[in-house]
């Protein structure tokens, strides 16, 4: 179980260091097929039916058709590079170091209620949501940002896992739903980026904002 | 009770279904015939409710916490439910006329228009404070949105967010007064707020809430700042129902919370008198200086409202004096003129409509000469003018008159406070029928008679008879009302009886004086309209086998005179609105005509309301300016938005770190 928590903290660093839109869907997906065999390492042998049809359907999302859904997406767009972040990817690999260590710190005193899990399982829970979170803010591209919502959605998974194996099918499933609406969105979001702007810069969605023109609004209504 | 509720069903399905249908005539008959089975169905408990069988509450479990889906109907919610009835199903029928031109679509307007009836109904017959408010804000938008129908104007645009920002302030001061009122209480049932114990100063709290979010709702002076944009930019019926019913619901609430407070001081009714005065002669004054019929018809409103309270007030010092026949006449006139703006200002938003709708104009300066064109609309605009105006034999007068003999019962009773407040009452009431039969003059002279001012005007036909038809009908009520007087004070005595907390034998004794003042004066109108129709009658047979000429309406004698030539509403009203300046602040533009031959000029005027210029504009400005730094957080940027998040997140774990130590 430790060493699939390592490759998972090894991915997410990975991640923040690759400016190939590419190499960073792969590594996601890699990342959901590691999250998916999860149960089944947690599980110790002890491997009910129930354990598997969770792992099937998590490595078949997380591991292929969304990675597959995110590709197709990059295949449209035309964009193939992270170019500019807010910030460099060797600033961002090391900020991934400081990130893991703040998660260290937190989950050092944090206790699992009736769990045996590592406490490294946990630690890396934290790092996976703090990642996506650093990867959304640092980041210019939609799509990476699309990718950034599932690595913050493999964290809290992993969450699941580590509190318990028996009940996290409907949490699980919630998730999902949530997961596909959201990717959903983004899907649509990108799709239209891409059309109206030519772009998938998200940071130039300013252009949309009505921030500017709002005191007109209340000027005008007061006349 | 559950009829009443399967009626409100019905109005719903209506909506629903005219959502569903194609095209646009069957969706709007199908919508009107849902609110008419609706409104049929309800009338039933109503009716019932009013002859002294209420029909049996209904309560079931609501997961909400202090909720719970109660209904009852007493005497003061089927007496509420009477303008809601009477009125929704006309206008319905109004509006399948009304709104048989437009090109848009109609499926918006039809189904909110449906779940605004309902709304209402079940409005004034919910029993718990949650649901209340639940109800009263499905009211609140499904209104905005009938405003808000001809969007694609700049005007009404503004206009639906002004009513937007007036109706969520008000709901503010109430969602503050439910929480207040149900502190301590296991639920907000209004059985169970009524039964606890309360200091004054609690209560006086909220009292002035209720007095800021209804009076909001119900258009008090200052609060009223939506009225004038709201009702000139919604389609007509639309117009009709808001104002003439919708607005009630402010009133309905006010009683309501009254019920729930206990015992009244004396300075809630002061504070609702003079409410009530400002209220009625700064809404009439408004109202002179207008030149849109729609807008001026709004200010009316305020007026009509202020008159409402006025005898609210007079009704609440009577309770706090323990005075039966102010309780009764202050309470049940202003009650009965609930119903009575109810008929007459929705009748006159309809012939505003049908004027609007047959020539395109709602500028008074550019209509004329219509009650040729339009004898109906004409004759039922007239009609609606006098009740407006408080003249016999129509309903206006009625509720009036029992304010007035509240009043005098106050001479009558020579305490100071009463005489003061009679002395309020009756010169402010005298002053607002004063400048509301000078301004229903302008009114309609200028809209009806002489001659057409353009040549829209001078095209205007009569409408159709699905508009013409629920004119009639209103017309005849206004009548009807006015005619059977001593029957309407006593219909209002359960809904009296319900605020009072008396007994109808004791209260309808308090009104004897009354009633006996209104069966001699329907005794006399019976004889003037008897007189009248005799008199119309034979001028109808004179010139029988008589040659007849039909030329122009009188001309002064000019040898070539033009409509332009005629008094405007401007002209006819600036004797009274320079009275008024200092309130009004009216701006005008133009140049003075020099020399025998002036060349070219031009002469406008404009009021705009003065609690939007000098009160809600400064406060908004300022509001507007403290808040600006924050609002540079606001600017679009996905990635500071997330950072905020991110931010958020990481310093609550380190502050929960922090603790465990």
């Amino acid at each position: 179980m430790d060493t699939t928590s390592v490759f998972l903290i090894l991915s997410c660093l990975l991640l923040l260091g690759s400016s190939r839109l590419r190499v960073a869907i792969r590594v996601v997906a890699a990342q959901g097929v590691l999250v998916g065999l999860l149960p089944l390492v947690r599980s110790e042998g002890n491997l009910h039916l129930h354990i598997w049809i969770l792992a099937v359907v998590i490595i078949a999302t997380k591991g292929f058709a969304l990675p597959w859904l995110m590709s197709v997406a990059l295949r449209r767009t035309r964009a193939h590079r992270e170019i500019e972040p807010f910030i460099g990817f060797g600033a961002s690999v090391l900020c991934g170091v400081g990130l893991f260590a703040l998660s260290l710190w937190i989950t050092a005193s944090l206790q699992l209620t009736g769990a045996e899990a590592s406490g490294l399982l946990l630690t890396t829970a934290f790092f996976l949501v703090l990642t996506g979170l650093f990867l959304m803010v640092s980041r210019r591209k939609a799509i990476t940002q699309s990718l950034a919502y599932l690595v913050m959605e493999n964290g809290v998974y992993v969450v699941g896992i580590g509190m318990s194996l028996e009940s996290p099918f409907l949490v699980e499933l919630g998730i999902l739903l949530d997961v596909s609406v959201g990717l959903f969105i983004m899907g649509n979001l990108l799709f239209h980026l891409d059309r109206e702007f030519d772009h998938l810069d998200a940071d130039k969605l300013t252009e949309l904002s009505d921030a500017s023109s709002s005191p007109d609004l209340i000027s005008e209504a007061s006349e | 009770m559950v009829l009443f509720l399967v009626g409100c069903g019905f109005a719903v399905l209506g909506g629903v279904i005219a959502l569903l249908v194609n095209g646009s005539k069957p969706a709007r008959w199908i919508a009107t015939i849902g609110v008419w089975i609706g409104c049929g169905l309800a009338s039933i408990p109503v009716i019932s409710a009013l002859g002294d069988q209420a029909p049996h509450p209904v309560q079931w479990a609501w997961s909400m916490p202090g909720g719970s889906l109660s209904f009852a109907l007493d005497g003061l919610s089927a007496f509420f439910c009477l303008p809601i009835l009477l009125v929704s199903p006309l206008a319905a029928l109004y509006g399948v006329g009304y709104l048989a031109g437009h090109a848009r679509s109609l499926k918006a307007v039809l189904f909110f228009y449906n779940v605004l009836v309902a709304s209402m109904l079940m409005l004034v017959a919910t029993r718990n404070g949650l649901l209340f408010l639940v109800v009263w804000e499905i009211m609140a938008i499904s209104s905005f949105f009938l405003v808000i129908f001809d969007d694609e104007h700049a005007h009404v645009r503004r206009a639906g967010w002004t009513y937007l920002v007036a109706t969520h302030i008000g709901t503010a001061a109430l969602l503050a007064m439910f929480a207040l009122l149900g502190a301590g209480a296991d639920s907000l049932d209004f059985t169970a707020l009524a039964a606890m114990g309360r200091s004054l100063t609690m209560a006086t709290v909220l009292f002035a809430l209720a007095v800021i979010g209804f009076g909001s709702k119900a258009g008090f002076f200052a609060l009223h700042v939506w009225l004038p944009q709201a009702h000139p930019a919604a389609p007509s019926h639309v117009s009709a129902l808001m104002s003439g019913v919708m607005i009630k619901t402010g009133i309905y609430g006010l009683l309501r919370v009254l019920t729930l407070l206990g015992a009244p001081s004396a300075g809630w009714g002061w504070t609702l008198v003079i409410v009530g005065l400002s209220s009625g002669i700064l809404g009439v004054a408004f109202a002179l200086a207008q030149h849109d019929i729609k807008r001026l018809l709004a200010y009316h409103s305020v007026e009509n409202i202020g008159i409402i309270t006025l005898g609210l007030g007079a009704g609440v010092l009577g309770l706090s004096w323990g005075q039966p026949v102010l309780i009764m006449l202050g309470f049940g006139g202003g009650i009965l003129h609930v119903l009575n703006h109810a008929v007459f200002k929705s009748l006159l938003f309809f012939g505003a409509g049908a004027v609007a709708h047959s020539t395109g104009l709602r500028d008074i300066d550019h209509l004329g000469g219509l009650l040729k064109r339009m004898r109906w609309t004409g004759l039922t605009f007239l009609v609606a003018s006098a009740a407006i105006c408080g003249l016999p034999p129509f309903n206006g007068f009625v509720s009036e008159f029992l304010i007035y003999v509240a009043a005098f019962s106050g001479l009558h009773a020579a305490t100071p406070g009463t005489v003061v407040l009679a002395i309020g009452i009756l010169t402010g009431l005298a002053l607002i029928g004063g400048l509301a039969a000078a301004c229903f003059a302008k009114a309609f002279g200028m809209v009806f008679l002489g001659e057409p001012r353009s040549d829209h005007a001078g095209g205007a036909h009569e409408v159709g008879p699905t508009m013409r038809w629920p004119m009639m009908a209103l017309a005849v009520a206004c009548l009807a009302i006015g005619l059977l007087a001593p029957l309407a004070v006593r219909g209002v005595l359960p809904a009296v009886a319900v605020v009072a907390g008396g007994d109808p034998g004791a209260l309808l004794e308090a009104a004897g004086g009354a009633i006996r003042g209104l069966t001699g004066v329907v005794y006399i109108s019976v004889t003037l309209l008897l007189v009248t129709g005799g008199l119309l009658l034979f001028r109808r047979l004179l010139p029988r086998g008589k040659q007849q000429t039909e030329t122009g309406t009188w001309d002064c004698g000019y040898a070539r005179p033009t409509p332009r030539m005629q008094y405007t509403a401007s002209s006819f009203a600036q004797p009274l609105v320079d009275l008024f300046r200092t309130l009004l602040g009216t701006r005008k533009r133009g140049m003075a005509v020099r020399g025998f031959f002036p060349a070219r000029a031009t002469f406008e005027t404009d009021t705009p309301d003065a609690a939007q210029e000098r009160l809600f504009a400064p406060l908004f400005q300022s509001i507007d300016r403290l808040v600006a730094p924050i609002r540079r957080m606001q600017h679009g940027r996905v990635h500071e938005y997330l950072l905020y998040i991110a931010a958020t997140l990481v310093l609550l774990l380190l502050f929960w770190k922090a603790g465990t130590r």
